[in-house]
């Protein structure tokens, strides 16, 4: 006779709550970012978004099929992997960078170390830093929004950031972009990665996760105010070189970094005081890489070096447990 | 009035609504009880009596074997049919005494109740333990060492738990609503017993009915009834201290190394019966619940009534079972059949179908974190846990794996579903083997 | 260029002076034996002997007099080889196998429950006494697979634990782990085992099982020096156990195995006589 009746360690009931809830909510989250991107892009960052999450679901079942594995596609990681690397990535991207992208988030950023839940780095940035050390010049064409229906071709152009870098540089102080079309920036009519161009639209997708408690405050509270604090200080220093803080919210991959990247929950701190930490160190590293680095861009250096640093930064903030004065480290 | 509460915890679906606006029944005699002789925390009690003895009702059957241990009392009257190991709620044979009910139901004729005013505590205490009395939330701590502190250890609070936090159960609930007088009889023999004049009733604000009640009840009294924000697990003592009182008791201490000693308000009720009228802790309150019973109740039952018999009160089930659970659905066990006792901790018979639990499949950990948010004791969860998989108790034992309460808050949290409080249950195990090699 | 060769030159002389120094000043004394026995362990670490590792083993042979004979992976060439640094007498203990005493898998016994939890054996053992109706037979959820350092156990389809007698070295760390105590050492020339570890009376055993042993006696008469029944339960006298085989075709339930010739049903192992041997280190090229 075969035993009917289950049974098990307590609890009995679950919340209901499943790791491909979450991605699903996160991928949702992603989808007016996508939307924006189409509509400034065209077709180009539609290319890109189909080609990265196709290969990023091609690469996670050659995986798990090398590694004799289950193949785990379904639970959404690799999709949503795809996803923000699209958003990494300019319009402009040829196929192969697009492809190969995937293959190196996959592959070198999460199934190597054991697939979901392992990797110690995000794996949409492990590759978009491959791929912007790898192929610099393809990693850096931009081309100027071109809203579907206007009817002009695509023309190239300079991220906001990169203009200000390449301004402070030539003349000493920030270009007039620097002061003034927040706007635009705040809507997304910039030139720049898919995903980084329009704020609003980000704002949105975080509220959702919000909304959904899939993310928490501690670590976009966190990066925001040191940015704000600390890009507010060198501003208060010299106007005349550093930018406005919210020219350093608005323009580059700030909140998409914020938002969606540094809140991977994978590869950052489980305690809170460990994700307060590493929101100030994304903050603190964005920012200098921004004001005084070789790159115009820091947001996905510091999310990285931010990863490296999680484990150690778990190990020292554990919480005070329950009834205990102080606990051995 | 404010409601307090502690940090972490969960938010479980409550469920309360199946049973909570049935008054309390009384469950019929069964043709045997099964008595079990472990029935609390500590050394299982020794039997004094032998098979074809008639006994009485309310007579001591078994004896305690150590300070930390009860005796145990016939339920009802009839002959002792067998001693002989029997299935216990933790899904084991253990020893148990069964009665043949004679239904005459008489009462030990020798079994008299007090007048409190002419006795002092220590033979209160005395009282309290020959009569049997345990925690009865579920923990089935014996009363009377909680009421026994030492001289260096001042008590000056008594905190009574009414929370009942986990879900589907609403025994405390309707004892509170239709027995307040009685437990606040309870709560002034226990203040005698400990010479403390501050009492605290502690409710969730999900029970307006029940607070009103106490409030009213307690008026005369002295004693403050307190509403706390509905949170899982606010009954748990720790955290029902932490969230009255706002005092932490020490990792591996008890309530009374800070001055409080918590009782439930059904073990308040048994004290005042113990005393007054004489009667040990032969029957309590279950509930009896869950999706899959045709008639959720709440039913006062002889200790040692079969579970199928208690099913049978409600009609039955509507559906085939999946689960059994004894006690709530965060903490109670799993059982392996209907055919275990009711006994002193048993609170609640929860009933599952397929359809009614959750089949999630087991992922990886993606260290979501929200084991470590959840957990009340302020711990890491996932960590410890996976210490534990690796074998790795030296780690464990420093993320204080053994501080653990077995709650269940992470796993109910967990989106991969791991069963992160077994993980925890056998980092403490691997911590005491290897404590006891050394 | 001169310039470069001389300043690099300056700086390698620097560095040997202070490491030659280092080398003396912080040099620890090792004894030449304590080397040696390391170097003949098999290096493995797997904590048999009770020591943290091989080496410590060694400085605990050198240092503290340990016996030579603790390390059941090494058998007698180390301990030969041991004996010959050390100086001492080899004192050879016949290598040992460890033995799953059950060939009660999912299809040939039933379940009191369904299990759900934690993939460990003693974690369902301490639910309800774990979901097998047999109190004493295999889980199959693979703690001695964890705890075996050689790859030397596995679980077959069925949920049933079997190890491999080519790659057992006899560390004896799976017998610790298995909550209900039914894996055994047994002296690697005994190959015909009761493959049953259940007390119960032959009725109980019935009922649950198509391939315990209910203790008829049948293979005591067949080979009266070879078998001793315990409580229901046969069991070979591995002392004189050289007519043990004669019993195999007599057995009702067909629990008696002689390992040389045949492995529990959907084990990927194979008798040493089917396939070569293979050497117990060999990783997990293997199925």
């Amino acid at each position: 006779m075969a035993p009917q009746l289950y049974m098990s360690s307590s609890p009995h009931i679950h919340s209901g709550e499943s790791t491909n809830a979450i991605m699903r909510s996160v991928i949702y989250a992603l989808l007016p970012t996508c939307a924006v991107s189409v509509y400034y892009f065209g077709l180009d960052a539609l290319l890109v978004l189909l080609l990265c999450v196709a290969g990023c679901l091609a690469a996670e079942a050659l995986c798990c099929l090398l590694a004799q594995q289950p193949v785990s596609i379904g639970d959404g990681s690799a999709a949503l992997t795809g996803i923000l690397l699209a958003l990494n990535l300019p319009a402009s991207s040829p196929w192969w960078l697009a492809l190969f992208g995937a293959l190196i988030a996959v592959t070198i950023g999460k199934q190597v170390f054991g697939g979901l839940g392992h990797n110690l780095f995000n794996p949409a940035l492990v590759a978009r830093v491959v791929l912007l050390i790898s192929f610099p010049v393809q990693m850096t064409s931009w081309t100027a929004p071109n809203p579907i229906g206007s009817g002009v071709d695509a023309i190239a152009a300079a991220t906001p950031l990169g203009e200000m870098q390449t301004a402070v540089m030539l003349n000493g102080q920030l270009p007039p972009s620097a002061h003034s079309g927040f706007g635009d920036y705040f809507i997304g009519n910039m030139a720049g990665s898919l995903g980084e161009v329009s704020a609003l639209a980000i704002l949105l997708g975080a509220a959702y996760l919000f909304k959904k408690k899939v993310i928490t405050w501690e670590i976009p509270v966190s990066y925001l105010g040191s940015v704000i604090a600390f890009g507010g200080i060198m501003w208060l220093i010299d106007s005349q070189l550093y930018p406005d803080p919210l020219f350093h919210l608005l323009t580059g991959g700030l909140l998409l970094g914020v938002f969606f990247m540094a809140t991977d929950m994978v590869t950052t701190p489980i305690t809170r005081n460990g994700m307060l930490i590493f929101g100030v160190g994304c903050g603190v590293i964005t920012v200098l890489i921004r004001l005084f680095g070789g790159y115009p861009e820091g947001v996905s250096f510091a999310i990285l070096l931010m990863n490296g640093a999680t484990p150690l930064i778990d190990r020292y903030t554990r919480p005070k447990v329950f009834g205990r004065i102080l606990h051995k480290t | 009035m404010d409601k307090k509460t502690f940090v972490g915890g969960v938010h479980p679906p409550d469920c309360k609504h199946y049973s909570a606006a049935k008054p309390i029944e009384v469950c019929p005699l069964p043709e045997q009880l099964i008595i079990p002789l472990s029935q609390h925390i500590g050394a299982p009690a020794k039997e004094i009596v032998t098979v074809g003895d008639q006994v009485f009702k309310g007579q001591t059957i078994a004896n305690a074997t150590a300070f930390v241990s009860v005796p145990i009392h016939a339920a009802t009257s009839g002959r002792v049919m067998a001693i002989e190991p029997r299935p216990h709620p933790s899904g084991k044979l253990l020893p148990a005494i069964v009665i043949e009910v004679d239904g005459e139901d008489r009462w030990d004729p020798s079994l008299k109740g007090l007048d409190v005013a002419h006795w002092n505590s220590d033979e209160l205490r005395q009282r309290i333990k020959a009569a049997g009395i345990v925690g009865m939330g579920g923990a089935t701590f014996p009363t009377h060492v909680k009421l026994s502190p030492p001289d260096d250890k001042p008590i000056d609070t008594l905190i009574i738990n009414g929370v009942e936090c986990e879900s589907y159960l609403t025994a405390d609930h309707r004892m509170m609503l239709e027995h307040s007088e009685k437990i606040i009889d309870g709560i002034n023999i226990l203040r005698r017993v400990l010479g403390v004049k501050q009492a605290i009733i502690g409710i969730e604000s999900n029970k307006p009915d029940a607070i009103a009640c106490m409030t009213k009840a307690a008026a005369a009294h002295d004693i403050e009834v307190q509403a706390l924000e509905v949170k899982y697990p606010q009954g748990a003592e720790k955290q029902l201290i932490d969230a009255v009182l706002k005092r932490e008791v020490p990792s591996g201490g008890l309530p009374m190394d800070i001055g409080v000693v918590v009782q439930n308000v059904s073990t308040a009720a048994a004290v005042s019966d113990a005393i007054r009228l004489g009667h040990p802790l032969v029957e309590r309150v279950i509930t009896i619940s869950g999706p899959a019973v045709v008639e959720a109740k709440n039913l006062l039952v002889r200790i040692g009534t079969p579970m199928e018999f208690l099913l049978q009160q409600c009609d039955g089930i509507k559906y085939e079972l999946d689960k059994i659970i004894m006690g709530g659905p965060m903490m109670g066990q799993s059982q392996l059949s209907l055919a275990a006792p009711a006994i002193r901790g048993t609170s609640g018979l929860l009933l599952f179908g397929h359809q009614d639990l959750p089949h999630i499949e087991v992922g990886t950990c993606i260290r979501c974190g929200r084991c470590v948010t959840a957990c009340p004791l302020h711990l890491l969860p996932a960590t410890i846990a996976s210490y534990a998989i690796l074998g790795r108790f030296d780690e464990a034992e420093d993320y204080c794996a053994h501080d653990c309460m077995e709650c269940g808050c992470c796993t109910f949290q967990c989106p991969a579903n791991r069963p992160l409080v077994q993980n925890l249950r056998y980092a403490k195990a691997g911590i005491l083997a290897k404590q006891r090699r050394t | 260029m001169l310039t470069a060769v001389l300043g690099l030159g300056q700086i390698g002389l620097v560095a040997a002076i202070a490491l030659g120094w280092a080398s003396k000043k912080f040099a620890v004394d090792v004894d030449a034996r304590e080397l040696a026995v390391n170097e003949v362990l098999p290096g493995v670490n797997c904590g048999a002997c009770g020591y943290p590792g091989c080496s410590g083993y060694a400085g605990a042979v050198v240092k503290e007099a340990a016996p030579i004979n603790l390390c059941p992976p090494g058998g007698s060439e180390v301990i030969t080889a041991i004996a010959r640094i050390m100086g001492l007498e080899d004192d050879v203990t016949e290598p040992q196998v460890a033995v799953v005493l059950c060939q009660g898998d999912n299809r040939k016994t039933t379940q009191k429950y369904i299990y759900t939890g934690m993939h460990d054996c003693n974690a369902a053992n301490n639910i309800a006494d774990g979901p097998k109706q047999c109190p004493n037979g295999c889980l199959g959820l693979g703690s001695c697979v964890t705890a075996c350092p050689f790859d030397a156990i596995e679980i077959t389809a069925d949920d049933l634990a079997v190890i491999s007698r080519e790659r057992c070295t006899g560390c004896g760390l799976c017998v610790t782990a298995c909550p209900r105590q039914l894996i055994r050492m047994t002296p690697a020339t005994a190959t015909v085992h009761v493959l049953c570890n259940s007390h119960d009376k032959g009725g109980v055993v019935r009922k649950y099982c198509e391939i315990g042993c209910i203790g008829c006696n049948i293979c005591k008469k067949t080979a009266p020096e070879a078998f001793k029944i315990d409580q229901f339960l046969a069991q070979v006298d591995y002392a004189h156990d050289d007519d043990a085989a004669m019993a195999i075709d007599k057995c009702p339930k067909n629990c008696i195995v002689d390992f040389n010739s045949t492995y529990p049903d959907g084990s990927k192992f194979k008798p040493a006589s089917i396939q070569p041997p293979t050497p117990a280190c060999a990783g997990k090229d293997l199925p």
